[in-house]
C-alpha cells in the first residue's frame, strides 16, 4: 500500500514506468477461433498454434522475467476472455474495471474483478451505462494517460477513467482506423512512445504529443501492429521488451534491435493477431510493491 | 482599524497651522530631523508620546490623530511612512503646537488648535516645507546620511510642491510610497510609532481615510491593518508579506474576497479601492504562480506556504488526486506539523483534527497514520519537500481552470498553467495549447480568443474562440494568461526585465517579475532561515476553501477594467503612428553605434512586429502575438481622455506640446501595415473602423545625481521648461538620432525622447513570435535586452529615473561598456536557458526571439508570419474537431505618452559642459517586486574633477490607476537613499498611459 507507488518524492514518474510483479492472464477459449469480435473477416485462427503462442507468451512472464502471474481460466461463453487488458485498467495500487463497448464481453470483467481484489487492489468499477472503455484505448506513459476515443471507448468512459486516476492527466485520442488506440502504439520505455507508420497512427502521435506537457521520444517502426509491444522494468533484468518476432515483423523487428539497453524478447502472436489481438492485450500488468 | 477621516475642514485647519508654523519648524525641522534619523523608533515614539507631533497633522487628516492616539492602530500606516518625512513634516506643522502643549495637552486639543488656525492658506505650508527641505538638505550637505535624506526628500517634495493643491496631494503620495519603503526596512516595533508620522504627511488639503483592511493568511489566521484609502495593492502585499517574513512573494497575490468563486486577483499597481470597488476590504493571501519545481524555492519558509495553500487546494478539491495520494500528502502534513509518529502522544483521533481530502474517510485517515509512521526522522521542512515533490506531479497542479464554451456551445474548462492554456472537457484533456504554440491572446467582450500558430503543413495560422460567460470572466481569464505568460514563459533568465514587460498588456500588464526574475533574487537572499511557526493544517477549515474555481458568479465579478488614469499623459498614439516614429527612430539609431543603439533596436523591431503601439502599448501588440486586448475606444475617445488626464503636466511642465503633424493619420496607417504578423489585413481594417485604442501611461522619471554633493532640488516651471529642452538633447544624444525628439513633437504633448522601455518589450515579442531565428546574433540582442531590461513597464505607469548629465559622448562609451558587460551577462543565462529548454518543444522560442537584431528585423517579420494572413478563421477545437466561426474584432491599444523633467538649474550648465574623459562605466539592473532599475555609473573627469553620474532608469508597471506621483517620490528616495553623496539633478517622467475600456463594465 505504498503511496504513490514508491512512497515519497520521486517515486512516480516516467521511472516507475514498467515495474511489473504480477500480471493477469486469461486462457483462450476454444471459442475464440470461431466467434471472437474482429474487425474484418480473414484467415482462419489456428487454435492450438494460438495456444502454443498462448502460452509462451505466459511462460515468458512467469518464468523468464519472475512475474506472480494468475491465470484465469478460459470461459467459453466469451470468446474474448483472453484479452483480459480491456477489462482492467490497473495503475499503481488502483484498478479500474472496465465497462467493454462490445456488449458480448462484458461479462469477462468478473473474473478479472475477482483476481484484483485477490491482490488488494482498490477496485473501482465502471456502472455507469452510458460508458464504455476498452483497456486497449488506454495508454499509460508514466506521467499521464492517453486515452483512444473509439468504437470501444467513449468519453464517459475516459471521464471515469480519469476520475479514478485523478493525480494524472487524462487526455483522448481520437481513434479512427484501428480497433484500439494501442493497435498501433505503446510504450516501448521510460518516455519512449513505439508508433506505428500509418498515418492514421502518425496522425494519433501528433495529437498526443501536442496534448502533453512532456516530451517523449518517439520509436517508429513499419508495422501498426509491431508497434504494440510490452515494456517491462524488472530488478536485475533492467529494460525488458517483449516485442513481435522477426518472422512476423522483420523490419520492425529490426528497429526494435536498435534499442541496445533493453533485453528484447522476440514473441509471436500470428494467431490472435487474427482476431485483433497484440501483444498488450493478453495480460494485465500490477505492480504489488508491497503488503504494507 | 483606524479612526475614520475627520471633516476636511480640519484638514484646513491643520494645513493652516501649518504655515503658520512652517518659519519656526524649518529650523526645528533641521535638528530635529537630525534626531529623528538617528533613531526612527525613538522618533516614532516621541510623536506619539506628544501630541505635537502634529506635524502630521498639517498634511493629515483628523483620522491621524485618532490613530496616533492608538499606538496600536498605527502599525499599518505608520511604517509606510518614512522617518525623515515624519519628521520634517510633522515638525514643521506641528512643533509650534508640540512646544506650548507639549504632552500635556491632549491630541484632541492639538485638533482644535489646528482646526482653528486653518484661516491660513495650504500654500504657506507648502512653500515653507520646500524652504525648509533646502535647508535641511544644505546642512545635510556637511552632515550625514541623515541630512542626505532630508535632501532627498526635498528633491522629491519640491516638484511636486511647485504647484498648487494638486501637487500637494502628489506630494502625499509620494509620501506614502516612501513609506512603503521603509516599512519594509523598519520592524513592527516601530511600526506603531510611525503610523501617526505617516499619516500626517500624507494628508493634504484633501481628506485622506484609512480603511481597515483584513487578509486572510494560509494557516487561517487574518491579519488586520488600516490602510490609507488610495493605497495601492502593492502596499497592502508588502505588509502582508513583511507580517509572514516572506522574501520570496512572487510567488503569492491576495485575493478579492467577495461572494462568487472567482479568483479575482488584487493588482498590486493600482489602488485597492478601485478593484474593490463597494466591498469590505477583505483579501485572501494566496499562491498566485506555483512553482513548477518547488525544491527550487531558496527559503523552507516559502514552501512552508505553499504547501499551505496546496492543503487547502487539495482538501477544498481544487486540486484532485487519488486516495492514494490523499493519503501520503497527509501523512507528510502529520509529520510537518506534528513531528514523529508518537504513539502515545498521537491517539487515534489526533489525525480527525486535519483534513487531507474534500471526502475524508476513517480508511484514509488510517493510511495516513500508517504512512505517518514510515516517516519518522523527517524534519519538517523535510516533509514538507516531500509533500511538494508529490504535489507537483498531480496533473493539475498550478492549473488555474475557467469555466468557458467552446464554439457549439459546448461546456469546457480553459486551464492556465505554466507551460499554456489547457482544455477541459469535463475532467479530460481535450486539447492544449503551449504558450509557444499561441501568438496572441485577446478577448472581445465575453469572448476569448488565441491565434494559434499554424502547424506543420498549415499555412495560415488559426484563431480559436471561447466563449466565456460574461466580459469580466474573459478579461479575467485574458489577464491570468498574460500573467501566467509572463511570469513562466517570458522570464526567461536572459531577460528578466523584458520578459515583464511581454506581460504587460495594453491595459494590463503583470507589474511583478518572472520566475526567472525571483529566481535570481531569491538567489541573493542572504539571511538566516528565518524561524517561523507552523500552524497544525486542521486551521485550515473546509470553509476557506471555495468550491471549484470553474464556478462563476457573473454578477459578483469585480470588474478590472481598468480606469484610465492618467495624471501626467496627455499625449494621446495611435499605435499606428507611434509604430511610424519608432521606425524612423529605429533607422537613425541604428546608424549610431553608441549604446543609444538599444533603443533604436527596439523601435526596428517594433516595427518589424509591426505593433501598433507606442511604448507600453507596443510591449502589447508584440505581445499582442501572444497577447491582446482588445479597446473599443476610439481615438477620438483617446484623444477626450488625454484632455482629461496629465496633472503632472500641468503641475510641473509646463512645456507646451507641439501641434500634432497632420500626418499623423497617416502613420497610423502605415504602422498597422507593418503589423503583419500578428494581425491579417482583415484585422487591420477591422482595427481601423472601430479605433479601439488603449493608452498606456508611463512615466519615466531621470534623476541626475552629481557626486559634488551639490543640492539643487529645487525645480521650477521654467527651469522644468528648460530640463525639457534638455532632455531632448540627451535623448537625442543618447539615441543619436532625433528620432526620439521627432516622435515625441510629433505626440501633442512633449515626449522626452525615452521611448527605450517600449522598445524593450518590442523586442521580447519579437523573441516570442519568432522561434526560428536563434542563431541570429546572439550578443547583440543580449546587449540589447540587458539594457532594455532596465526598464520595467508597468502598465499604469513607468518612472524611469535617470542620471543623463554626461555628454553624449560619454554616455556613448558608458553604453557600449555596459553592453559589452550586459552581453557577456546574457550569453551566460542563455546557455543556461537553452538547456532548460530542452525539456519542452518550443521552449526555443523565448530564447531565440533574442535573435531579433536591427538587422535582422525585417527577417524576423516574416518569419514569425507569413505574409499571408487568413483572418477570419476563428476556430473553436478541441484535438479532434474545428469549428470556425469568423472574427472581426481585433484589439489596437493606443497609448498616451506623456514626458516630465524635472532638472536642476545646475544640471543644465552641467551638462553643456565638456564631455569630459570617461574613466568608468558600469551598468546595473535591479528589480523589486514592481520596479525595474537600471543604472549607469560613469565615471568622467572634467577639468580636473572628477564625476560620476549615476543614471537610473526605473519602469514601473501598473494598472491604470497607478499613482505616479508615489512612483515618482519613492524612486528618487530610493536613488537618494542609494547615494546620499549625491544630489539629484534631474528627473524625467514620461507617462504612458493606456485607455481605459469604456466597453468593459
Amino acid at each position: 500500500m505504498a503511496g504513490l507507488s514508491s512512497g515519497c518524492g520521486s517515486g512516480r514518474g516516467g521511472s516507475s514506468l514498467g515495474r511489473c510483479s504480477h500480471a493477469v492472464v486469461r486462457a483462450l477459449p476454444e471459442s475464440l477461433a470461431q466467434h471472437a469480435l474482429r474487425i474484418e473477416k480473414g484467415k482462419e485462427v489456428d487454435f492450438a498454434r494460438a495456444e502454443r503462442e498462448h502460452q509462451l507468451y505466459v511462460g515468458v512472464l512467469k518464468n523468464k522475467l519472475g512475474l506472480q502471474v494468475l491465470e484465469l481460466p478460459a470461459d467459453e461463453s466469451l470468446p474474448d476472455c483472453v484479452f483480459v487488458e480491456d477489462v482492467a485498467v490497473v495503475c499503481e495500487e488502483t484498478a479500474l474495471i472496465t465497462r467493454p463497448g462490445a456488449p458480448s464481453r462484458r461479462k469477462e470483467v468478473d473474473a478479472m474483478k475477482r483476481a484484483l481484489e485477490s491482490l488488494n487492489l482498490n477496485i473501482v468499477e465502471m456502472t455507469d451505462e452510458n460508458a464504455t472503455l476498452d483497456g486497449g484505448d488506454v495508454l499509460f506513459t508514466g506521467r499521464e494517460f492517453f486515452v483512444g476515443l473509439s468504437k470501444r471507448t467513449n468519453q464517459r468512459g475516459a471521464e471515469i477513467l480519469a476520475d479514478t486516476f485523478k493525480d494524472y492527466a487524462v487526455s483522448t485520442v481520437p481513434v479512427y482506423d484501428s480497433l484500439h488506440l494501442k493497435s498501433f502504439c505503446s510504450m516501448a520505455g521510460p518516455n519512449l512512445i513505439a508508433i506505428g507508420s500509418t498515418e492514421a497512427a502518425q496522425k494519433a502521435l501528433k495529437t498526443m504529443q501536442q496534448m502533453s506537457d512532456h516530451r517523449y521520444d518517439k520509436l517508429t517502426v513499419p508495422d501498426d501492429a509491431a508497434a504494440n509491444c510490452i515494456y517491462l522494468n524488472i530488478p536485475g533484468k533492467g529494460h525488458v521488451l517483449l516485442h513481435r518476432a522477426p518472422e512476423e515483423y522483420p523490419e520492425s523487428a529490426k528497429v526494435f534491435e536498435k534499442l541496445k539497453d533493453h533485453m528484447l524478447i522476440p514473441i509471436a502472436n500470428t494467431e490472435m493477431e487474427k482476431v485483433d489481438g497484440a501483444l498488450t492485450c493478453c495480460s494485465v500488468l500490477i505492480n504489488k510493491t508491497s503488503e504494507l | 482599524m483606524t479612526t475614520e477621516v475627520g471633516p476636511e475642514t480640519e484638514v484646513k485647519k491643520e494645513s493652516e497651522q501649518l504655515g503658520a508654523d512652517a518659519a519656526k519648524e524649518k529650523h526645528e525641522e533641521a535638528t530635529e530631523s537630525q534626531e529623528n534619523q538617528k533613531s526612527e523608533k525613538t522618533l516614532s515614539e516621541e510623536a506619539q508620546s506628544s501630541p505635537s507631533s502634529p506635524a502630521l497633522d498639517t498634511q493629515s487628516s483628523p483620522s491621524s490623530q485618532k490613530k496616533e492616539k492608538d499606538p496600536s492602530e498605527g502599525k499599518g500606516i505608520s511604517r509606510f511612512i518614512p522617518p525623515w518625512l515624519k519628521k520634517q513634516k510633522s515638525y514643521t506643522l506641528v512643533e509650534p503646537k508640540d512646544e506650548a502643549k507639549k504632552k500635556p495637552v491632549e491630541e484632541r486639543q492639538a485638533v482644535e488648535e489646528r482646526e482653528s488656525q486653518l484661516p491660513e492658506d495650504m500654500a504657506q505650508p507648502k512653500g515653507n516645507l520646500e524652504e525648509a527641505t533646502i535647508e535641511s538638505q544644505q546642512e545635510a550637505k556637511a552632515d550625514d546620511k541623515e541630512e542626505e535624506k532630508h535632501s532627498v526628500s526635498s528633491a522629491d517634495t519640491q516638484p511636486a510642491k511647485e504647484d498648487k493643491e494638486v501637487e500637494v496631494e502628489k506630494v502625499a503620495d509620494e509620501q506614502e510610497e516612501k513609506e512603503k519603503v521603509e516599512e519594509k526596512r523598519e520592524t513592527k516595533e516601530v511600526q506603531t510609532a510611525e503610523i501617526k508620522i505617516e499619516k500626517a504627511p500624507q494628508k493634504a488639503p484633501k481628506k485622506i481615510k484609512t480603511v481597515p483592511c483584513k487578509v486572510m493568511l494560509l494557516d487561517g489566521t487574518e491579519y488586520s491593518c488600516d490602510l490609507e484609502k488610495r493605497a495601492k495593492g502593492q502596499v497592502l502585499f508588502d505588509k502582508v508579506c513583511e507580517q509572514l517574513n516572506l522574501l520570496e512573494k512572487d510567488y503569492f497575490g491576495l485575493l478579492i474576497r467577495d461572494n462568487s468563486d472567482q479568483k479575482n486577483w488584487l493588482d498590486s499597481s493600482k489602488e485597492i479601492k478601485r478593484q474593490i470597488r463597494s466591498l469590505p476590504w477583505l483579501f485572501t493571501f494566496n499562491v498566485k504562480f506555483y512553482p513548477p519545481d518547488p525544491s527550487q524555492l531558496t527559503e523552507d519558509i516559502t514552501r512552508y506556504f505553499l504547501c499551505l495553500q496546496l492543503r487547502q487546494d487539495i482538501a477544498s478539491g481544487r486540486l484532485p488526486c487519488s486516495f492514494v495520494t490523499h493519503a501520503l500528502l497527509g501523512s507528510y502534513t502529520l509529520q510537518a506539523e506534528l513531528g514523529d509518529y508518537d504513539s502515545e502522544e498521537h491517539s487515534n483521533h489526533y489525525i480527525s483534527e486535519f483534513q487531507f481530502a474534500p471526502n475524508q474517510t476513517k480508511e484514509m485517515e488510517d493510511k495516513v497514520v500508517e504512512l505517518h509512521k514510515t516517516h519518522r526522522g523527517l524534519t519538517p521542512a523535510q516533509a514538507d519537500s516531500h509533500f511538494l515533490e508529490n504535489a507537483k506531479r498531480l496533473s493539475m497542479y498550478g492549473v488555474d481552470l475557467h469555466h468557458a464554451k467552446d464554439s457549439e456551445g459546448v461546456d469546457i474548462m480553459l486551464g492556465v498553467c505554466a507551460n499554456g492554456l489547457l482544455i477541459y472537457k469535463d475532467r479530460l484533456r481535450i486539447n492544449r495549447f503551449a504558450w509557444p504554440k499561441i501568438l496572441k491572446i485577446s478577448y472581445k467582450r465575453s469572448n476569448f480568443y488565441i491565434k494559434v500558430r499554424p502547424a506543420e503543413l498549415e499555412q495560415f495560422e488559426s484563431t480559436i474562440g471561447f466563449k466565456l460567460p460574461n466580459h469580466r470572466a474573459a478579461k479575467r481569464l485574458w489577464k491570468v494568461c498574460v500573467e501566467h505568460h509572463t511570469f513562466y514563459r517570458l522570464v526567461s533568465p536572459e531577460q528578466p526585465p523584458k520578459a515583464k514587460f511581454l506581460t504587460l498588456g495594453s491595459k494590463f500588464r503583470y507589474s511583478g517579475r518572472t520566475q526567472a526574475q525571483t529566481r535570481q533574487a531569491s538567489n541573493l537572499i542572504d539571511r538566516p532561515a528565518p524561524y517561523f511557526e507552523r500552524t497544525s493544517s486542521k486551521r485550515v477549515s473546509r470553509s476557506l476553501d471555495g468550491a471549484p474555481v470553474g464556478i462563476t458568479d457573473q454578477s459578483l465579478l469585480r470588474d478590472f477594467s481598468a480606469t484610465t488614469v492618467g495624471p501626467a499623459g496627455e499625449m494621446v498614439f495611435d499605435g499606428e503612428a507611434v509604430g511610424q516614429t519608432k521606425l524612423k527612430n529605429g533607422e537613425g539609431r541604428d546608424k549610431d553605434g553608441s549604446p543609444t543603439k538599444i533603443p533604436q533596436l527596439e523601435l526596428t523591431q517594433d516595427e518589424k512586429n509591426s505593433s501598433l503601439r507606442v511604448n507600453g502599448e507596443n510591449i502589447y501588440v508584440r505581445h499582442s502575438n501572444l497577447m491582446l486586448e482588445d479597446l473599443d475606444k476610439t481615438q477620438d475617445d483617446l484623444l477626450k481622455h488625454q484632455a482629461s488626464i496629465s496633472e503632472l503636466k500641468r503641475n510641473f511642465m509646463e512645456s507646451t506640446p507641439e501641434p500634432r503633424p497632420n500626418e499623423w493619420e497617416k502613420r497610423r496607417i502605415t504602422p498597422l501595415s507593418l503589423q503583419t504578423q500578428g494581425s491579417s489585413d482583415e484585422t487591420l481594417n477591422v482595427v481601423e473602423e472601430k479605433k479601439q485604442a488603449e493608452v498606456g501611461i508611463e512615466e519615466t522619471v531621470v534623476i541626475d545625481e552629481i557626486n559634488r554633493g551639490k543640492m539643487q532640488a529645487v525645480t521650477d516651471a521654467e527651469e522644468t521648461c528648460k530640463v525639457e529642452h534638455a532632455s531632448k538633447k540627451d535623448s537625442s544624444s543618447l539615441s543619436s538620432d532625433s528620432s526620439s525628439n521627432s516622435s515625441s513633437s510629433d505626440s501633442e504633448d512633449e515626449v522626452v525622447g525615452e521611448y527605450q522601455p517600449h522598445h524593450r518589450a518590442a523586442e521580447d515579442i519579437i523573441k516570442e513570435e519568432q522561434e526560428e531565428n536563434e542563431d541570429a546574433k546572439r550578443k547583440e540582442e543580449c546587449a540589447t535586452k540587458v539594457i532594455q531590461s532596465m526598464e520595467t513597464v508597468q502598465e499604469g505607469s513607468m518612472v524611469t529615473v535617470e542620471h543623463m548629465q554626461v555628454t553624449a559622448k560619454a554616455l556613448a562609451q558608458e553604453n557600449a561598456v555596459a553592453i559589452k558587460a550586459a552581453e557577456k551577462n546574457v550569453m551566460e543565462e542563455r546557455k543556461q536557458d537553452l538547456r532548460a529548454e530542452d525539456e519542452e518543444e518550443q521552449l526555443r522560442i523565448n530564447g531565440d526571439v533574442s535573435h531579433v537584431d536591427i538587422d535582422v528585423v525585417p527577417q524576423i517579420i516574416c518569419c514569425s508570419e507569413p505574409p499571408v494572413v487568413k483572418t477570419e478563421m476563428v476556430t473553436i477545437s478541441d484535438a479532434t474537431q474545428r469549428t470556425e466561426i469568423s472574427t472581426k474584432e481585433v484589439p489596437i491599444v493606443q497609448t498616451e505618452t506623456k514626458t516630465i523633467t524635472y532638472e536642476s538649474p545646475q544640471f543644465d550648465g552641467s551638462a553643456g559642459g565638456d564631455a569630459g574623459v570617461l574613466l568608468s562605466a558600469q551598468t546595473i539592473t535591479s528589480e523589486s517586486v514592481s520596479t525595474t532599475t537600471t543604472t549607469h555609473i560613469t565615471k568622467t573627469v572634467k577639468g580636473g574633477v572628477s564625476e560620476t553620474r549615476i543614471e537610473k532608469r526605473i519602469v514601473i508597471t501598473g494598472d491604470a490607476d497607478i499613482d505616479h506621483d508615489q512612483a515618482l517620490a519613492q524612486a528618487i528616495k530610493e536613488a537618494k537613499e542609494q547615494h546620499p553623496d549625491m544630489s539629484v539633478t534631474r528627473v524625467v517622467v514620461h507617462k504612458e498611459t493606456e485607455l481605459a475600456e469604456e466597453g468593459e463594465e
